[in-house]
């Protein structure tokens, strides 16, 4: 009302008309936020990250094994024992041993025998792989550590 | 009592007249004005005016692509249900079903195969259609909107086939996705590279989330399913009613002179569209009041409109017959591939994407990042903001309308294709920055790769042009030209050109021999 000095109060009605649209739109919100929560799982369902490999003695300097099944290749030599993911860090396939080093089908990266980048798109060397002793003695790589390449296990 | 059962037969006599008295709201569709009648007043058929301009029903104005993906997504529908009668999407059984389907399964083999056939040619006449509607400059005020809408469907599109081709679980799909997976994850590398701590590392969150884990594995199989077979459908579903009826508010499809008088009848006159379409709008409604008295007899109103039933209707049903014959020859002809069983320790060699990606893959193979997010953001966003940035009064619906088009259009095909072989060619022939450097840091083999390069030299292109001819038309002709022939080249390069580790090869015959 011109004139008045207090400033115009909001009419009751539209204050709680407000307020019920913007209870709405907050519970709508809140939901989504909570839907939006449900995809992203906890723990992931992996198998574990960790495997056994064998005694210490069955990597003796020289020895080099790939498991297969773990997409891991382990190498025996004077400094100890050290495992490398032999899967490729561009986009995820398999490398495999090609003339001294390992190659990439997918999209042609090149990588020499410790695992460094020589050509192709992959933006990091293969990833070396902790290797722990278990309590029984035996060696167990983690896939899911990764340590410094040139880190070796040092056998006792 | 006699009379309440002789009512009592009467009525059930009359039950088929009642019923179809009851269903349609209007007398049986014989004259002009029940079938403008049916069109109005039908919620599946009103998607359409009740009148339609014959400019729309020229072969030659939309080349029946948008009618003909309608029907093929119609097609996918229906052969989607049916697979979904025998598919179980579990990684111990999902690959053996497909094979039941292919082998067991009375006519498992033609459906899937239509379905494969049908969803490939979505995605080729989806561009054909993106490329029709912009050399007609059909995005022009007021179609805006419908353009963007176009660009969301074409995604959509994109998305459909990215998540059924994991579902067979064969070797192609798990590699494919493995890699597309990966592609999704890839903001990691220039987190990586730029040393960022892990919180950095937004690459993982897409990929738990797309996967459910780190690897493509029973989670990710459902995952994808769930998106393949409700969420997308959902989505598209309501985008493409969404594209439809834009169609009807626009105006109907564009045409060179909004409103034709009887002196610029036919296509060719430069006068601009009529500025708004609320003038439409209301004519659509008035002329239900109006078309029997002007038209019945004749079939042409004095705005040369045809009834749209039934000359769209008969036009949109041919274009379906047609589109379902050649799924269905297809279908016939060439099964739907399906390689061993999903080996997670031995990668294809080469993994291909399907053919529509084969081009993206060309980029990744510089850079995950770069060339599997960067430059398709860019381009995505670059293709939808056209008519925003360009809006010019060019004549829409006229192919090739403003002065000078083809010209610019036949020297930007020349300019891009040239600039895509030189990126395919300069590294098979003289290696990249790694072979020259082998010390030089991994953000400049991010950032500076024979993909990103291409992609500025078309854009200072597109700005050339748009400095040189002063028109924003031709900037964008100049673009969208570029972007065709780039994916063109692109895409035959990484399906005819690359072998096992992605190699350059002249031939298949080539090929090292294992
Ligand atoms: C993916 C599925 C799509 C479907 C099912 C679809 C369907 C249609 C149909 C039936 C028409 C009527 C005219 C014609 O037949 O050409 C149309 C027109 C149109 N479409 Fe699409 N379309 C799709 C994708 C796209 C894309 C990718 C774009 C561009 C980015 C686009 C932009 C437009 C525009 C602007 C019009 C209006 C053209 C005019 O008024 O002349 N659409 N669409
Ligand atoms: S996944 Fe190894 S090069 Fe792309």
């Amino acid at each position: 009302m011109p004139g008045r000095l207090e400033p115009e109060s909001v009419p009751r009605r539209d204050f709680l008309g407000l307020a019920g649209l913007w209870s709405a739109g907050l519970a709508i919100l809140g939901s989504i936020a909570g839907m939006a929560r449900l995809p992203k799982p906890r723990v992931l369902p992996e198998t574990s990250s960790q495997f056994r490999i064998g005694r210490a003695t069955d990597f003796a300097p020289g020895t080099v094994r790939v498991i297969g099944e773990q997409n891991v290749r382990v190498i025996g030599t004077n400094e100890g024992v050290a495992a490398m993911s032999l899967v490729c860090t561009h986009l995820g396939c398999i490398v495999s041993e090609e003339g001294g080093g390992f190659g990439c089908p997918c999209h042609g990266s090149k990588f020499d025998v410790a695992g460094n980048v020589v050509g192709g798109p992959a933006p990091a060397p293969l990833k070396w792989l902790d290797v722990s002793a278990s309590a029984d003695g035996s060696l167990v790589v983690d896939k899911g550590r990764s340590v410094a390449p040139g880190t070796y296990f040092k056998l006792a | 009592m006699a009379s309440g059962l002789e009512t009592f037969i009467a009525n059930v006599k009359a039950l088929p007249r009642t019923f179809r008295e009851s269903a349609v709201r209007h007398g049986a569709p014989t004259s002009d004005r029940t079938r403008s009648q049916a069109v109005f007043g039908n919620l599946f058929l009103h998607i359409h005016a009740t009148r339609t301009h014959p400019h729309s029903l020229k072969l030659t104005s939309t080349w029946a692509l948008g009618v003909s993906l309608v029907s093929q997504y119609a097609i996918l529908l229906a052969t989607g249900v049916l697979l979904m009668v025998y598919y179980k999407p579990s990684i111990e059984t999902a690959y053996d079903s497909i094979k039941d389907l292919h082998y067991v399964v009375p006519t498992g083999r033609y459906i899937r195969n239509i379905h494969r056939w049908a969803a490939h040619m979505m995605v080729a006449t989806c561009i054909l259609h993106m490329a029709r509607v912009f050399y007609t400059a059909s995005y022009k005020p007021p179609r805006e909107f419908n353009w963007v809408m176009g660009m969301f469907l074409f995604v959509m599109t994109l998305l459909f086939s990215f998540t059924g081709y994991l579902l067979p679980w064969d070797q192609l799909a798990y590699w494919a996705i493995t890699i597309g997976a990966n592609i999704a994850a890839s903001p990691n590398e220039l987190a990586e590279a730029l040393g960022l701590p892990k919180a950095f590392y937004l690459g993982d969150l897409i990929k738990e989330v797309l996967l459910g884990g780190s690897t493509v594995g029973q989670e990710a199989l459902i995952r994808f399913y769930v998106l393949h077979i409700a969420v997308l459908p959902l989505v598209f579903t309501a985008g493409l009613g969404v594209h439809m009826w834009r169609i009807r508010k626009d105006g109907g499809i564009a045409r060179p002179d909004g409103n034709p008088t009887a002196a610029s009848k036919g296509v060719g006159s430069m006068a601009p569209q009529k500025a708004t379409t609320s003038s439409e709008l209301t004519k659509t409604y008035g002329l239900m009041a109006v078309v029997p008295d002007k038209s019945a007899h004749t079939g042409q109103h004095t705005d040369e409109t045809v009834p749209t039933w039934p000359y769209l209707f008969r036009a949109e049903l041919l274009v379906f017959m047609v589109t379902l014959v050649i799924c269905v020859m297809l279908g016939l002809l060439f099964d739907a591939p399906l390689t061993e069983l999903a080996n997670p320790n031995v990668p294809e060699n080469p993994a291909k994407a399907p053919w529509y990606f084969l081009g993206l893959q060309e980029l990744v193979s510089y850079s995950a990042f770069v060339g599997g997010v960067v430059i398709p953001t860019i381009v995505i966003l670059g293709l939808a903001l056209i008519p925003y940035l360009d809006r010019e009064p060019d004549p829409p619906g006229k192919w090739f309308g403003w002065a000078h088009e083809k010209y610019v259009g036949r020297a930007s095909l020349v300019y891009g294709a040239v600039a895509a072989i030189l990126s395919v060619a300069i590294p098979v022939r003289f290696g990249w920055l790694r072979n020259w450097f082998p010390e030089i840091p991994q953000i400049a083999i991010i950032l500076i790769n024979p993909g990103s390069l291409l992609t500025i030299a078309y854009a200072l292109w597109s700005l050339f042009i748009l400095k040189r001819t002063g028109s924003t038309r031709l900037g964008a002709v100049a673009l969208f030209t570029c972007f065709l022939v780039g994916f063109v080249i692109l895409t035959y390069v990484g399906t005819y050109l690359r072998g096992p580790n992605w190699d350059f090869y002249w031939s298949r015959s080539q090929w090292p021999t294992h």
